[in-house]
C-alpha cells in the first residue's frame, strides 16, 4: 500500500531561524520523490517534519488524505532511515530488520523469517545473524532499508542514505533502491544534495534553497527549463552571463552583457521584460565551435585548460572580458585538439540558452 | 608486551620510559599492593602485641587462621554454632548495600538520562551545578542535619504529623531510614555521571529510529539504551556498591542504636579492641566478598571488566 503525502503552507521554525518557508506540495503514492538541495537548506528539517519527529510550526502534514497534526512518528504509516542510518549496534542483523516486529508482540520465529525475507529483497540473503559492525557500508545500507521496509510503510523517508559510501557503490545503489521501491510499490521521499542521484532516482525533484522550494517537476523539466537562476546553478553544470534585458520578441530575449549581446529563451514560467536584470544560462554541452555564422550567439575566447575524460574533453575558456566559460565537447575520434593559450570562435543556439531573471546563485 | 615496551621504549626515549615505567611501578607497589600485603599478613597472624609481646618474632609467631576462624565461630565459649552477631551484621551489612545500589540506579538512572539525551545547555549545566554544589557540605555535616531532618523530632516528622498523615511519629533514625538515605544520597554522583557517560554518547537517532518503528519508551530502554549504557551502569553499581558497604561515617551517625554495620565492627577492632590482626581478617572478608559479588553479577549481565573503563 501506498499513501500520497500532502504538504500544505507547512513552515518550520527554530525561534527566530526559519527552516522551512511555505512548503506546499503534493507527492503522490507510489512516487520517488525527491528533494534536492544543498547542505543546511532545509531537507532534513522538512522529512522530519512528514516523519512527526518536528512538529510544523504552522501549516498541514497531510498523509493518505488524513492531517498528521498531534500524530506521533510511531502513529504514522512512515517509516524514516536516517542519515546515519541509526542502526542497533547491540542487535544482530535480523534483529535490526525485525525490530518492527518485535514492537508489535510478533513471535520470534515469525520475525526471523520475515527477516529473512527482507534480506533477500535487498539482496543480503543469509547474513542475519552478523552483527552490524561486520557489515560493509553498502551492507549496512541494504539493513537499513529492510528494517525500515519491515515496519511496512506506506511512505518510505530516506534522508541522503548514500552520503556515506563511496562513488562506485553509490551509484549502483541508485539503481538498487529505484528496483527496490518498484518491487515495494510504496511511496519514497528522498533527500539529497546530490543532484545526479535526484535525476536518476525520481519520478519528480523538489529543488530547495534556503529553506524555500525553488522548483518542482521531473528530472528534465528542472534541469531543461529551471525556474530560477538558483536551479539552473545547483542542477548540473552551467555557465551564466549576467546582464540587462535589450528586447523581448516572442520567446526569445536579447540580454546586454559585459562577454557581449546573447539572444536566449525565455522560461515560459517566469517571463522577464525589456530592462529587468537577468542572467543567461548556457550548459556547456549546449556550446559548440562557431561554424560560420550557424549560431545566433557567438563569442571569442582564450583556451585556458583543458581535461580529457574519455568520452568527454573538458574546456576551461576566458573571453575578453574576464568571463569564464566551461565547454564541454564530445570525443567522437576526430581529435581535434586545440593549443593552449590560443583563441577559439564558439557559438551556442538561442534555442539552448535560457534566461532567468536575476536571482541567488548556487555556491560552488 | 615485549612488542609493545618497544614500541613504548622507542616512541618516549630511553630515560623518559624508564622513568614512567618506574613511576607507575612504584605507584602500584608503593600505594596499592605493599599495604594490602601487609594488611593480609596481619590478618593471619596472632595479635601477640596484646596477649604477650616478648613472643612477637619468636617461635610462636606463626602464621594462623584464628581471625577468620573467630568471624565465623566467635570465642571458643561461644555457645552459638556459629559467630551470630558478626556473621549477621555481615550479611545484613551486604543486603543493605545491594539495597543501597538498586535504589541509587532506580534513582539516578533516568536523571542520568534526562542529563544525556533530553536536556539541553542552560537546563542541563543548572541541573549538574544542582547534583554537585550540596556535595561541597562535608560528609559529617550532611551527615548530622539528616539527623535532624529523619529524626524523631526532625522536619519530616513535623510535617508527617502536622499534615496529619502521622498520629505519632516514626523515629527514621531507629528504622534505618536515615541510614539508607543517608549513604543512598552520598554515592548518587558516583551513580548519575558513568551513566551519563555512556548514554551522552548513544547517538540520538537510535531513540528515534526505535520510535519510528513503534517503539514504547520502556521498550526503546529495555532495547536500545540500557544495553548501550551497561558499562556505565555496572560502573556506578560498583562504586556504589563497594562504597556503601565500605562506609563507615554514615552508619556511625545516622544507623540505629540496635543496627551495626560491619565496617564498624572493622573499626573497632583496630581501634577499641586494639587487634589489628582480627580487622584485617574481617576487612578482607569483606573487600572478598564484594568483589566476588561484583565479578558474579558481571558474569550473569554479560558485562566484560574492559568495558567499564569506557
Ligand atoms: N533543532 C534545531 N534547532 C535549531 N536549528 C536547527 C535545528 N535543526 C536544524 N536547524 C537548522 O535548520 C537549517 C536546516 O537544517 P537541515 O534541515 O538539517 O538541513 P539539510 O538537511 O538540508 O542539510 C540549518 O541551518 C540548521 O542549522
Ligand atoms: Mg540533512
Amino acid at each position: 500500500m501506498s499513501a500520497d503525502v500532502q504538504l500544505d503552507d507547512v513552515w518550520v521554525q527554530f525561534g527566530d531561524f526559519v527552516a522551512v518557508r511555505d512548503a506546499s506540495l503534493t507527492i503522490e503514492g507510489g512516487e520517488f520523490f525527491s528533494f534536492l538541495g544543498p547542505s543546511g537548506c532545509g531537507k532534513t528539517t522538512l522529512l522530519r517534519a512528514i516523519s512527526g519527529f518536528q512538529a510544523p510550526s504552522r501549516g498541514r502534514v497531510l498523509i493518505g488524505g488524513q492531517d498528521m497534526a498531534g500524530i506521533g512518528p510511531n502513529r504514522r504509516p512512515t517509516a524514516l532511515i536516517f542519515q546515519n542510518l541509526a542502526l542497533f549496534p547491540l542487535m544482530r542483523v535480523w534483529e535490526n530488520i525485525s525490530f518492527a516486529l518485535e514492537v508489535k508482540g510478533v513471535e520470534k520465529s515469525a520475525r526471523r523469517k520475515k527477516a529473512d525475507e527482507l534480506l533477500e529483497l535487498v539482496a543480503l540473503p543469509g547474513q542475519g545473524d552478523k552483527m552490524v559492525h561486520e557489515l560493509s557500508g553498502g551492507q549496512k545500507q541494504r539493513v537499513a532499508v529492510a528494517r525500515a521496509l519491515c515496519a511496512e510503510p506506506e511512505v518510505l523517508l530516506l534522508d541522503e542514505p548514500l552520503s556515506a559510501l563511496d562513488l562506485k557503490l553509490r551509484q549502483h545503489m541508485r539503481t538498487e533502491l529505484r528496483a527496490i521501491q518498484q518491487r515495494a510499490g510504496i511511496t519514497f521521499i528522498y533527500i539529497t544534495h546530490d543532484q545526479g542521484e535526484a535525476l536518476t532516482m525520481s519520478d519528480r525533484i523538489a529543488v530547495m534553497r534556503q529553506g524555500v522550494i525553488d522548483q518542482i517537476g521531473d528530472g528534465t523539466t528542472v534541469y531543461d527549463h529551471p525556474e530560477t537562476a538558483f536551479v539552473a546553478s545547483f542542477v548540473g553544470e552551467n555557465n551564466f552571463f549576467s546582464g540587462r534585458v535589450a528586447e523581448v520578441s516572442g520567446a526569445t530575449a536579447t540580454v546586454d552583457t559585459q562577454a557581449g549581446r546573447f539572444c536566449a529563451r525565455i522560461s515560459g514560467a517566469v517571463p522577464v521584460w525589456p530592462g529587468d536584470e537577468a542572467i543567461v544560462f548556457v550548459r556547456p554541452e549546449s556550446i559548440r565551435f562557431a561554424r560560420n555564422g550557424s549560431d545566433q550567439n557567438t563569442l571569442t575566447v582564450k583556451l585556458t585548460h583543458q581535461e580529457f575524460e574519455g568520452h568527454f574533453w573538458h574546456l576551461v575558456l576566458q573571453t575578453d572580458s574576464g568571463d569564464q566559460i566551461r565547454m564541454s565537447v564530445m570525443n567522437d575520434g576526430s581529435s581535434d585538439t586545440h593549443e593552449m593559450e590560443s583563441w577559439i570562435d564558439i557559438g551556442f543556439s538561442a534555442q539552448s540558452a535560457i534566461v532567468l531573471a536575476r536571482g541567488d546563485l548556487a555556491a560552488d | 608486551m615485549l612488542g609493545w615496551l618497544r614500541w613504548f621504549m622507542a616512541r618516549n626515549g630511553i630515560a623518559l620510559s624508564v622513568y614512567m615505567l618506574g613511576a607507575v611501578a612504584l605507584w602500584v607497589i608503593v600505594m596499592i599492593v605493599l599495604p594490602q600485603l601487609f594488611m593480609l599478613d596481619f590478618s593471619f597472624r596472632h595479635n601477640w602485641q596484646q596477649i604477650d609481646p616478648s613472643k612477637m618474632g619468636g617461635p610462636e609467631d606463626v602464621y594462623t587462621f584464628v581471625n577468620y576462624h573467630f568471624l565465623a565461630y566467635g570465642s571458643p565459649n561461644n555457645p552459638d554454632p556459629f559467630n551470630v552477631v558478626d556473621v549477621t551484621v555481615f550479611f545484613r551489612t551486604i543486603i543493605a548495600a545491594v539495597f543501597v545500589t538498586i535504589f541509587d540506579l532506580a534513582l539516578c538512572y533516568p536523571i542520568a538520562y534526562y542529563l544525556a539525551q533530553v536536556a539541553r545547555g542552560g537546563k542541563a549545566r543548572l541541573l549538574v551545578l544542582s547534583l554537585i554544589i550540596p556535595f561541597w557540605v562535608n560528609e559529617l555535616l550532611r551527615a548530622f542535619a539528616f539527623r535532624i531532618l529523619f529524626g524523631e523530632e526532625g522536619t519530616i516528622n513535623a510535617i508527617l504529623v502536622g499534615l496529619g498523615l502521622l498520629s505519632e511519629p516514626i523515629d527514621f533514625v531507629r528504622e534505618d531510614v536515615a541510614l539508607y538515605a543517608g549513604l543512598g544520597y552520598a554515592y548518587i554522583l558516583l551513580m548519575i555521571f558513568p551513566i551519563y557517560n555512556v548514554v551522552e554518547s548513544l547517538d540520538k537517532n537510535q531513540i528515534e529510529a526505535a520510535r519510528d518503528m513503534g517503539a514504547s519508551w520502556l521498550r526503546i530502554h529495555r532495547r536500545v539504551v540500557i544495553p548501550f549504557a551497561k558499562p556505565g551502569i555496572t560502573s556506578g553499581c560498583t562504586m556504589v556498591f563497594m562504597l556503601s558497604a565500605g562506609a563507615l561515617a554514615a552508619p556511625q551517625i545516622l544507623g540505629g542504636p540496635s543496627s551495626l554495620w560491619f565496617t564498624q565492627i572493622i573499626y573497632q577492632w583496630f581501634n577499641t579492641g586494639s587487634n589489628w590482626p582480627r580487622g584485617s581478617a574481617y576487612a578482607i572478608v569483606l573487600m572478598l566478598t564484594c568483589v566476588l559479588l561484583v565479578l558474579v553479577l558481571m558474569k550473569i549481565f554479560k558485562v566484560k571488566i574492559g568495558e567499564i573503563g569506557r
